[in-house]
């Protein structure tokens, strides 16, 4: 079993911190077909549509009939480590400073044999739960896990490296004024959070919960430059996870109103407060991302899944979420080797939502899928049945889904 | 030596004090909350162009937005549904030669501090103009409530029903205009009316009977404290906005040193 995690420590004022390198990140087109797949949780490989054979590594051709159609498809989990190798020095200069790294050969039970990284606690020549995470450079990898949970199997330096788990860390919440806010607050706290600060815009209007806060009340308005950098300026080199919780979604449509102030809203929100925010805090969080056990390591939008094609209602909204996934997207880069986990909503239990018909995201279910996202490692979360319906017909084909949701 | 020479000279020789009556234009400063399904009023923001930087290496100047409500602002006629129809109802047509006169101070600090929901009506004004005598015509006439002291959520007041800031009834705008032909009404709170006025008749007295009659309006101001009840001329230009409905705008008074 792994060792648990040690406490936080306080860091040495002295001591320059680990820098942020990156495993290596180059991919042929083929093997980025892992990362995403990793992104949303899935163990998937390509299978040959011809013949179905399982590939590994991912590439352009079956290695059993020549087939070039190789869709990705979930595959059983089950692997048995055939050898391993411990590593104690390296000359990649991410992997030298994490040693004793345990790589193995392991036979997945789906067909092909593979290099993965191997957690401690996977007995030596037993059997293996396979996974699919991100590395530090957002590619895909294996990962072998012991085929039952092991006691603080989260808790090892090698998940960890894959994983955002809240736990002992300093998250800010950036919009505590709604209950979405409060409640994801609230759930890192109870998933362990060391701190979560709980930002607050126009603290002088009234709002639903004001009087039971979880976390520490912080000034926050990401549509006010001077708010996110004063909350940078103070915050900013505590803070190891930000989970932008800001949302402002308005029904209509282009000819439904005369105007472009509740659209400049919707843009200030979804897209204009979050760039402001990573300019503010994003240099320091990707400083701090090598920064102990408890480093920075986390980012999460959330989108409104109109954000992939408009519903006729809220289309308006709809672009103001495009333009925040584009941001998302581009973060992921810009941000590395910090994690951008993008959640994405359907219709949410809120008073803007009232003539939309259940089933509709509660504060709650969002807050425990941020919550399991981080925990997991994920890149991409989609809450709620109409998010998930919507997400299928978009990977199936997003033109057709464009005309579905427009009529 | 003329008029506005002595003028100059008194003021050249501190005779005369400027008082500044304007809150700092920030983006925490609160504006009107208008229920969620109504367009709302642009709170101030500041965006930075350049700092003495490689944006600009010699130079620091900022981009900033707002409402034409937000802050210390004055209100135009064609604000309010009642003014609409005027002439020059508008910041860029209204005859600047309103920009300079003279304010009534009417303190009701005192009542304001015990009742947030403080009204100022006729027998308010008149028990002030047997003190003060009558509030000449072409007057401002302020309403003074030591609010401007207050800050944040204590300055906007808002609570489930709404905002609880004091302002004038009905009859007594009625009153100002038809009875006082005074030029316009200035407040330190959020708005010319109080807090509660959506429940008058008409809702807004101060906004309906004051614009419907091409009067203005001016809100948020501070240091109402430091003017004298009658005799400090007002300096209130709002921006020039083409067919604008008030402005943002630095609010001064002159008064005897």
């Amino acid at each position: 079993m792994s060792p648990p995690l040690p406490p936080r420590r306080k860091a040495d004022p002295l001591a320059l911190p680990r820098q942020a390198l990156m495993p290596q990140g180059g991919r042929s087109r083929a093997a980025l077909g892992l990362a995403a797949m990793a992104a949303q949780g899935r163990f998937a490989l390509q299978i040959c549509a011809a013949c179905g054979a399982a590939q590994y590594p991912p590439r352009d051709v079956c290695h059993e009939c020549l087939g070039t159609e190789l869709p990705w498809r979930d595959v059983p989990t089950g692997a048995a480590l055939l050898g391993e190798t411990t590593v104690h020095l390296s000359g990649d200069t991410y992997f030298r400073v994490r040693t004793p790294w345990r790589t193995g050969l392991v036979a997945l039970d789906c067909g092909p044999s593979a290099v993965a990284h191997v957690h401690p606690d996977v007995a030596p020549a037993g059997r293996a739960r396979m996974s699919l995470r991100l590395d530090r450079s957002g590619q895909g990898v294996l990962l072998a896990l012991p085929e039952r949970d092991s006691p603080n199997m989260m808790d090892d330096p090698m998940i960890r490296e894959m994983t955002c788990d809240p736990r002992g860390r300093r998250i800010l919440v950036t919009d505590g004024r709604s209950a979405f806010g409060q409640e994801a607050a609230r759930s890192l706290l109870a998933a362990g959070a060391a701190q979560v600060f709980l930002g607050i815009a126009d603290g002088w209007k009234p709002f639903k919960g004001q009087d039971n806060l979880p976390g520490d009340a912080v000034q926050l308005d990401l549509t006010d430059a001077t708010s996110v950098s004063e909350l940078a300026a103070e915050f900013g080199g505590r803070i190891d996870i930000v989970v932008n919780t800001a949302l402002h979604i308005r029904p209509g449509g282009p000819l439904d109103r005369r105007d472009l102030v509740s659209a400049r809203e919707e843009m200030e929100v979804a897209y204009f407060g979050p760039l402001r925010l990573a300019q503010a805090l994003g240099p320091t969080l990707r400083a701090r991302a090598a920064d102990g056990p408890y480093g920075a390591c986390a980012w999460v939008n959330i989108h409104g899944i109109d954000a992939l094609a408009p519903a006729p209602g809220f289309a308006l909204t709809a672009a103001a979420q495009a333009a925040g996934l584009s941001l998302s997207q581009s973060l992921r880069t810009s941000l590395a080797p910090i994690r951008v986990l993008t959640a994405f909503v359907g219709p949410l239990e809120d008073e803007w939502h009232q003539a939309i018909p259940p089933p509709k995201v509660t504060p709650t279910a969002l807050a425990a899928a941020i919550v399991r996202g981080l925990r997991e490692g994920l890149e991409e979360i989609t809450v709620g049945d109409i998010a998930m319906d919507v997400m299928r017909r978009w990977r199936d084909n997003p033109s057709t889904l464009a005309r579905e949701r427009a009529g | 030596m003329s008029t506005l020479a002595a003028f100059a000279a008194d003021l050249l020789a501190g005779k005369i004090k400027v008082i500044d009556l304007t809150q700092t234009l920030s983006p925490e400063f609160p504006t009107i909350a208008l229920p969620p399904m109504f367009g709302q009023c642009a709170p101030f923001r500041l965006e930075e162009i350049s700092r003495y930087d490689e944006r600009g290496p010699a130079w620091y100047w900022n981009n900033f937005s707002c409402g034409e409500h937000t802050g210390t602002h004055f209100d135009a006629p064609i604000h309010w549904v009642s003014g609409k129809d005027l002439p020059n109802n508008t910041t860029d047509t209204i005859d600047a030669q309103n920009f300079i006169a003279p304010a009534c101070v009417i303190d009701c600090s005192v009542q304001s501090a015990e009742n947030p929901d403080f009204i100022l009506t006729v027998d308010v004004i008149k028990a002030w103009e047997a003190k003060h005598g009558q509030i000449p015509a072409g007057n401002w006439v302020f309403l003074r409530t030591d609010w401007s002291k207050r800050s944040g959520a204590d300055y906007a007041n808002v609570k489930e029903d709404g905002a609880h800031t004091p302002g004038p009834d009905p009859d007594a705008v009625k009153f100002l205009v038809e009875e006082r032909d005074v030029i316009g009404f200035g407040v330190e709170t959020i708005g010319t009316d109080a807090g509660q006025a959506h429940g008058f008749t008409p809702p807004y007295p101060a906004h309906f009977f004051m614009h419907g009659k091409g009067r203005f309006g001016l809100q948020c101001m501070a240091n109402l404290d430091k003017l004298p009840p009658t005799g400090a001329l007002i300096v209130s230009p709002p921006l020039k906005i083409k067919g604008g409905s008030g402005s943002p705008l630095r609010v001064l008074a002159l008064v005897g040193a």
